[in-house]
C-alpha cells in the first residue's frame, strides 16, 4: 500500500548540492514492521519525513494507497498526515502548557472531530497506554516513559495506518525504552503498519523487516522468513 | 477546528507566559486609555466650546458691511462700501421669517454714575436684543421699543457695571453719563460671564441710533437678525442678500449665519479632537510594535512546536489563526483594561477637576477596542504569516 520508485530529495547546503535520498525503491504492505538503520547521514529521517509527507522528494513517485502522494498539494497532505499518519518523535514534541489529555486530543482538534467523540477516543488510548491516572497532568510532571507514551497516545488517536517512529526510544533509559518498543509492537499486532528508524541495533533486530540505509540507497533488505 | 478549540488554545497560550501577555498587553492599555482620556477632553472642549458659542441661540444670521473678496487691484468707485444703516436693519423685518433685527455699534466709553465712573464696552443694540440673544434683563426692562431713529437716551448695565457703580443698590431710574451723554438706567441685565475673553457682563447697553451719535459713526458694525425656528439658513441668507442689495445697489456685505459659524468651528474642533485621538495614537502604535515583538519571539521560540503541529495534520491556516488569535486577544484584552482606564480616568478627572470639560464619545471607545484588536490583528500577521509558512521538517528540528 506504499510504494516508493526512484525517489530522490536532495538539499542544496551552503551552495553544495546533498544528495539525502537517491534512487530509493521501496514497497511496504499494510500491517509490516520495519526498523530503518544506517549510519547518521545516510537518509533515515529523510526517509520518514518522505514517507510522513512532511517533506516530498525531489524526484520519483510516492503512492500511498493507489494515490499519488506526490500530486498533492499543502492542504492536501496536511489532510492525509491527520488521517492516515502517525508520528512518534525522539524529543516527544509535546506542548508544554498542555495536559496529558489535552495533547492527546490535539489532533482530533484539528481534524475538527466533535467534542464528545474526541472525549471517547481520548479516554481509549489513555487507557490503552496505561495514562488514565495522567490524564490532567502537564508533560513537566510526567516521568519520561509516559511522555513518549502520552505521545504515541497522541500519535494512535486518529487511529491512523502508518505510525512513523524516528528514534522513538532515542532519549530514554533501557527499560522505559523497551517498554515503549513493547507498546509500538503491540500496536502493530492490532495491524498499524510500524515503521521505526533506531540507531539501537537490539531494537532494530526485532522488526520483521529490516532495511538498511547508506548513501540515501537501500543496502539491505531482510524480511524475517514467515513473517 | 472550532471557534472553541481556537479560543482554548489561545487562551493557555496566552496565560502559560502571563506576565509576558500581561506586559504586552499593558502597551496595549495604556495607548488605548491615551487615545480614550485625550479624546474625551477633546470632545468636551469641542461640546464646551460650541455650547459657549450657541448659548445666545443658533439661528442667528449677521450683515457686516464690506464684502468678503480679493480683487487684484483697487476697482476705484466699485469697491465703495455704502455703510449699513439702521434703516437696512429694519427693512430686514419685512422678509417672512426674520423675527428680529437689530443693528450693532460697539465702542468704548467712560460711564459715570453719582459717585464714580469706569471705561467699559458700549455696546449699541435694539430693543430686540434680548430675544436675538436670548439673554434678559435680571432687574428692570430691556430698552423700549422706541423708534430706532429717535430712541430716547436709556440705558441697560451688565451685572458687572452695576456692581462697579452702584453695588448693591437698585440703580433703576438712576441717571449716568456715557462719554458726556445723559442716559437713565432702566434695566440691569443677568449674568453671562465671559464669552471667549469679552466679559458680557461688563456692558452698558443702549440704543443703537444713541450709540452712532455717541460714537460719531457713519454706520452700522453688523446687523443682527433672528430668523424663526426651522427656516433654512441658507433661504434667510438669499432674502437679507436680496433685500440689501435692493437697497444698496450691489452686494456690499457679508451675510454669515450661526448655523454657518458654528459648523466651521465644529469641524475646526473635530480636528483638534482627531489631532489629540493621533497623539494617543502615537502609545498605541508603541504598543502594537510590543506585540509584534513578543509574537515575533513567540514564534521563534514555538517553531518546534510549528513543526509538531503541521506533523499532527494542521493546515497553514489553522497555524496563522492560532498565532494571529494570539496577538489579537492579547490586543483586545489590552483595548478593554485601556477601555476601562481611559473612560474610568475620564470619569475621575470629571470629579476631581468640574470645570473640565469631560466627555468620553462611546462610539470612540467602541473604535479603540475594534482598532486595538485590529492592531493586535496587524502585529500578529507578520509572526503568524512567518509561522504558517515554517517548513515542517526544519521547524521540527528547532528545539
Amino acid at each position: 500500500m506504499i510504494e516508493l520508485a526512484g525517489v530522490h530529495r536532495d538539499f542544496v547546503v551552503g551552495g553544495e548540492r546533498v544528495y539525502a535520498l537517491n534512487g530509493l525503491d521501496l514497497v511496504i504492505d499494510e500491517g509490516e514492521y520495519i526498523s530503518i538503520m544506517g549510519p547518521s547521514g545516510s537518509g533515515k529521517s529523510t526517509l520518514l519525513h518522505i514517507l510522513g509527507l512532511l517533506d516530498r522528494p525531489t524526484q520519483g513517485l510516492y503512492r500511498m494507497d493507489g494515490v499519488n502522494m506526490t500530486d498533492l498539494n499543502d492542504e492536501q497532505r496536511a489532510r492525509v498526515r491527520g488521517e492516515k499518519i502517525g508520528f512518534v518523535f525522539q524529543f516527544f514534541h509535546l506542548i508544554p502548557r498542555l495536559s496529558a489529555a489535552e495533547n492527546i486530543e490535539l489532533p482530533l482538534m484539528l481534524a475538527g472531530i466533535a467534542p464528545g467523540e474526541r472525549g471517547r477516543r481520548v479516554e481509549a488510548v489513555l487507557a490503552a497506554t496505561g495514562l488514565t491516572d495522567r490524564a490532567r497532568h502537564l508533560p513537566s510532571q510526567l516521568s519520561a516513559g509516559q511522555r513518549q507514551r502520552t505521545a504515541i497516545a497522541r500519535a494512535t488517536v486518529t487511529e491512523p495506518t502508518v505510525l512513523l517512529a524516528d528514534e522513538p526510544t532515542g532519549n530514554l533509559d533501557r527499560v522505559t525504552g523497551a517498554e515503549v518498543i513493547k507498546l509500538l509492537e503491540g500496536l502493530n499486532i492490532q495491524g498499524i503498519t510500524l515503521i521505526l528508524v533506531t540507531h539501537d541495533p537490539e531494537i532494530g533486530r526485532r522488526a520483521t523487516r529490516r532495511i538498511r540505509l547508506v548513501d540515501g540507497r537501500i543496502a539491505e533488505d531482510d524480511r524475517e522468513v514467515g513473517a | 477546528m472550532t471557534v472553541a478549540d481556537y479560543l482554548r488554545l489561545t487562551w493557555r497560550s496566552v496565560t502559560a507566559l502571563w506576565l509576558r501577555s500581561l506586559l504586552t498587553g499593558l502597551g496595549i492599555a495604556i495607548g488605548t486609555a491615551a487615545v480614550i482620556l485625550l479624546t474625551s477632553l477633546g470632545e468636551g472642549l469641542n461640546r464646551f466650546v460650541l455650547a459657549e458659542f450657541s448659548q445666545f441661540g443658533t439661528n442667528i444670521v449677521a450683515v457686516n458691511p464690506g464684502r468678503q473678496s480679493t480683487y487684484g487691484a483697487s476697482i476705484g468707485i466699485f469697491g465703495i462700501v455704502r455703510p449699513l444703516t439702521i434703516e437696512d436693519a429694519e427693512s430686514l423685518r419685512r422678509i417672512p421669517q426674520i423675527q428680529a433685527s437689530m443693528g450693532l455699534i460697539q465702542g468704548n466709553a467712560e460711564v459715570e454714575a453719582a459717585h464714580r465712573s469706569r471705561r467699559t464696552t458700549v455696546l449699541g443694540v435694539g430693543s430686540d436684543m434680548p430675544r436675538i440673544f436670548s439673554f434678559e434683563p435680571e432687574l428692570g426692562r430691556f430698552l423700549p421699543p422706541d423708534d430706532p431713529q429717535v430712541a430716547r437716551p436709556f440705558a441697560v448695565l451688565g451685572s458687572k457695571i452695576h456692581h462697579e457703580l452702584f453695588n448693591e443698590d437698585v440703580p433703576l431710574g438712576e441717571k449716568i453719563r456715557i462719554a458726556g451723554s445723559r442716559f437713565r438706567v432702566v434695566g440691569v441685565m443677568e449674568s453671562k460671564g465671559q464669552i471667549l475673553g469679552f466679559d458680557m457682563d461688563d456692558v452698558v447697553y443702549i440704543p443703537t441710533a444713541r450709540a452712532l451719535e455717541l460714537f460719531n459713526r457713519e454706520g452700522l458694525m453688523e446687523i443682527d437678525a433672528l430668523y424663526s425656528e426651522g427656516a433654512s439658513a441658507r433661504d434667510i441668507a438669499e432674502a437679507i442678500g436680496a433685500t440689501l442689495t435692493a437697497r444698496h445697489g450691489r452686494r456690499d456685505f457679508t451675510i454669515t449665519t450661526q448655523e454657518e459659524m458654528l459648523s466651521t468651528l465644529g469641524s475646526v474642533l473635530d480636528v483638534l479632537t482627531f489631532a489629540v485621538g493621533a497623539l494617543g495614537g502615537i502609545s498605541l502604535c508603541v504598543g502594537a510594535i510590543g506585540i509584534l515583538t513578543i509574537m515575533t519571539i513567540a514564534v521563534r521560540e514555538r517553531t518546534a512546536e510549528v513543526g509538531l503541529l503541521r506533523a499532527l495534520g494542521a493546515r497553514r491556516r489553522q497555524i496563522l489563526a492560532l498565532f494571529l488569535g494570539e496577538a489579537v486577544v492579547v490586543a483586545a484584552l489590552g483595548g478593554a483594561t485601556g477601555l476601562v482606564l481611559g473612560a474610568g480616568g475620564g470619569q475621575l478627572l470629571r470629579l476631581a477637576v468640574p470645570a473640565l470639560p469631560v466627555h468620553t464619545p462611546w462610539e470612540f471607545a467602541a473604535a479603540a477596542l475594534a482598532v486595538s484588536s485590529f492592531i493586535g490583528l496587524v502585529a500578529g500577521a507578520l509572526p503568524a504569516y512567518r509561522a504558517a509558512g515554517l517548513d515542517p521538517v526544519a521547524a521540527l528540528r528547532a528545539e
